[in-house]
C-alpha cells in the first residue's frame, strides 16, 4: 500500500510563479501536502487556482520555481503516473456510451496502472449503466463518472478543479463521499479547490488559501483554527502576542480576527475561535499578508 | 445518514459543536437508549465517509475518543466493537426531566424558535454546563 515515505511531500510548490505574457498570475507560491491530506484551495475566481492545479500535471509550467509531485517534475516529465487530474469542465466524450468511456480510459492509461474494474464498479454503485450516453447524464453523474475514471488510475494524488460547482447537495455528498472513501482506503492525497469554503469544511483537513497572486494562508485547519481568534466589540484590543489579520468596524462596533502567536490557545484566551469561512474571508479582506504585519 | 448500522450519523452543521464530538455524541445517545449494545461492532470509519462525506480523521478521532473513554475497543483488522452500554439514571428522575423538557420545548416552539435553534440552543447549554464532563460512567 506505501509507495511513499509517510513523511515525504506527495506534493510540493517550492516558490513557484506563473506569468502569462506581462501578466503575473502567480507569484512566489510554496507549500506541500503530506500522504493522506485532503486539502481545500481557496481563492476568488481568477485568483490562480486552475493555474496552479493544471501545473502540477504539466499541462502549464512554472515561469519560476519548482514542482515535486510524487518525486518528479512535471514540467519536465508531464502528467505524473501516480496523479488523476479532473479539470472543472469534466471533459468527457459527450456522444460516447460510458462502456466506451472505460474503453479509452484503459487505452488512455497504459502501463497496468488502470483499474477499470474499480472505475466500472463505482459507476455501478452511481446507479449509472454502462449503455447510457454522456451527453445524456446529468451534471452530477457526469460528474460521478468523471471521478470514478480518475479513481480508476488509482492514483496517489488526486487534483480536483472546482469539483462541486455546479452541483446539487445530493451530488455534491455523494462525490465527496466517494473520494473521501478512496482516501480512507489508500492514503490518496486529494488537492481540490473551491471558491465556496462551507463545502468542503467538513471534508478537508488542509487548506490554502490564494490571493493577490500569492499563498495567503498554509496549514492543517485544526492547527490554523486553534492559532487564530476573534475579537469582537465596541473596541476590540489585541494583546502583544497577537497580529491582527482583518479588522472591520461597523458604526462603533469591531470585529478583529487576530492571528495567537502563542498556540496552544487555551480555554482562558480571550475572543473566541473563528470558523473555517471566518478565516478564509479575513485572509482574503486583508490587504496583503505583508501589511496585515503593520495593521 | 450511515444506514444499516446500529447509529445513524448525521451532522449539523451550523450546531458550532465540533464534528467529532457531534459523532462521540450520537453514539453515546445510542448506547443510552440501546440501539447500540455490548458486542456490536460501529461502521467502518470508510462506511462513515462514504455516506456522510467528513474526513477519515474526523471519524478515527472519535472513535479514539469513545475508546478513551472506555465505551469502545477497537479490534486491529476487524473494527471497533461497543464494550458497555451507558446506564440511565433511575426511570422516574428521567420521566419528570423528560415532562420538564417537553414543555420547554413546546414553549419555544410557541416563541417561533425553529429546529435548529432549539438544538443550537440546547447544545450550546450543555456544552457549557457540563464542560469538561467526558464520561458518566
Amino acid at each position: 500500500m506505501n509507495e511513499y515515505e509517510a513523511t515525504d511531500p506527495v506534493l510540493r510548490y517550492d516558490a513557484v510563479s506563473k506569468d502569462f505574457g506581462r501578466r503575473e498570475a502567480l507569484r512566489d507560491c510554496s507549500f506541500a501536502l503530506p500522504r493522506g491530506r485532503v486539502a481545500a484551495l481557496v481563492g476568488v475566481n481568477g485568483a490562480g487556482k486552475t493555474t496552479l492545479l493544471r501545473m502540477a500535471v504539466g499541462l502549464a509550467r512554472p515561469s519560476a520555481g519548482r514542482i515535486d509531485v510524487l518525486g518528479e517534475d512535471p514540467a519536465a516529465t508531464g502528467t505524473p503516473a501516480g496523479v488523476s487530474y479532473v479539470a472543472q469542465d469534466k471533459p468527457l466524450y459527450r456522444r460516447f456510451q460510458v462502456r466506451e468511456m472505460l474503453r479509452a480510459a484503459a487505452v488512455l492509461n497504459p502501463g497496468g496502472r488502470w483499474d477499470g474494474a474499480h472505475a466500472a464498479s463505482l459507476i455501478a454503485d452511481a446507479g449509472i449503466g454502462v449503455g447510457q450516453r454522456i451527453g445524456e447524464l446529468s451534471a452530477g453523474q457526469r460528474a460521478r463518472v468523471a471521478i470514478a475514471l480518475a479513481l480508476g488510475r488509482r492514483p496517489g494524488l488526486l487534483l480536483l478543479d472546482e469539483p462541486l460547482a455546479e452541483l446539487d447537495p445530493l451530488a455534491r455528498r455523494e462525490i465527496m463521499g466517494t473520494v473521501l472513501a478512496a482516501v480512507t482506503e489508500t492514503g490518496m492525497t486529494v488537492l481540490l479547490s473551491s471558491h465556496v469554503v462551507t463545502d468542503i469544511e467538513d471534508a478537508c483537513d488542509h487548506l490554502v488559501v490564494l490571493g493577490d497572486r500569492r499563498v495567503l494562508l498554509d496549514g492543517g485547519i485544526d492547527e490554523l483554527l486553534a492559532g487564530h481568534r476573534i475579537h469582537s466589540g465596541p473596541a476590540t484590543s489585541t494583546a502583544d502576542n497577537e497580529t491582527v489579520v482583518h479588522r472591520s468596524t461597523r458604526g462603533r462596533h469591531t470585529v478583529a480576527l487576530v492571528r495567537d502567536h502563542t498556540p496552544p490557545a487555551g480555554p482562558e484566551a480571550s475572543g473566541s475561535t473563528p470558523t473555517l469561512e471566518e478565516l478564509v474571508v479575513a485572509y482574503l479582506h486583508a490587504p496583503t499578508s505583508s501589511d496585515a504585519e503593520a495593521a | 445518514m450511515v444506514w444499516g448500522w446500529r447509529v445513524e450519523f448525521r451532522i449539523e452543521r451550523r450546531s458550532g459543536v465540533p464534528t467529532y464530538l457531534q459523532l462521540v455524541a450520537q453514539v453515546r445517545r445510542a448506547l443510552r437508549v440501546g440501539a447500540l449494545a455490548p458486542g456490536d461492532r460501529l461502521p467502518t470509519a470508510r462506511a462513515v465517509v462514504e455516506a456522510i462525506a467528513i474526513n477519515p480523521n474526523t471519524v478515527h478521532k472519535a472513535y479514539r475518543e469513545l475508546e478513551r473513554e472506555g465505551l469502545v475497543e477497537a479490534r486491529p483488522g476487524k473494527g471497533t466493537f461497543v464494550l458497555h452500554a451507558l446506564g440511565r439514571p433511575d426511570s422516574v428522575t428521567d420521566g419528570v426531566l423528560r415532562t420538564r423538557l417537553e414543555d420547554w420545548v413546546n414553549e419555544a416552539v410557541a416563541a417561533g424558535l425553529t429546529v435548529d435553534d432549539v438544538q443550537a440552543l440546547f447544545a450550546d447549554v450543555v456544552e457549557r454546563l457540563y464542560r469538561g464532563e467526558r464520561t458518566d460512567e
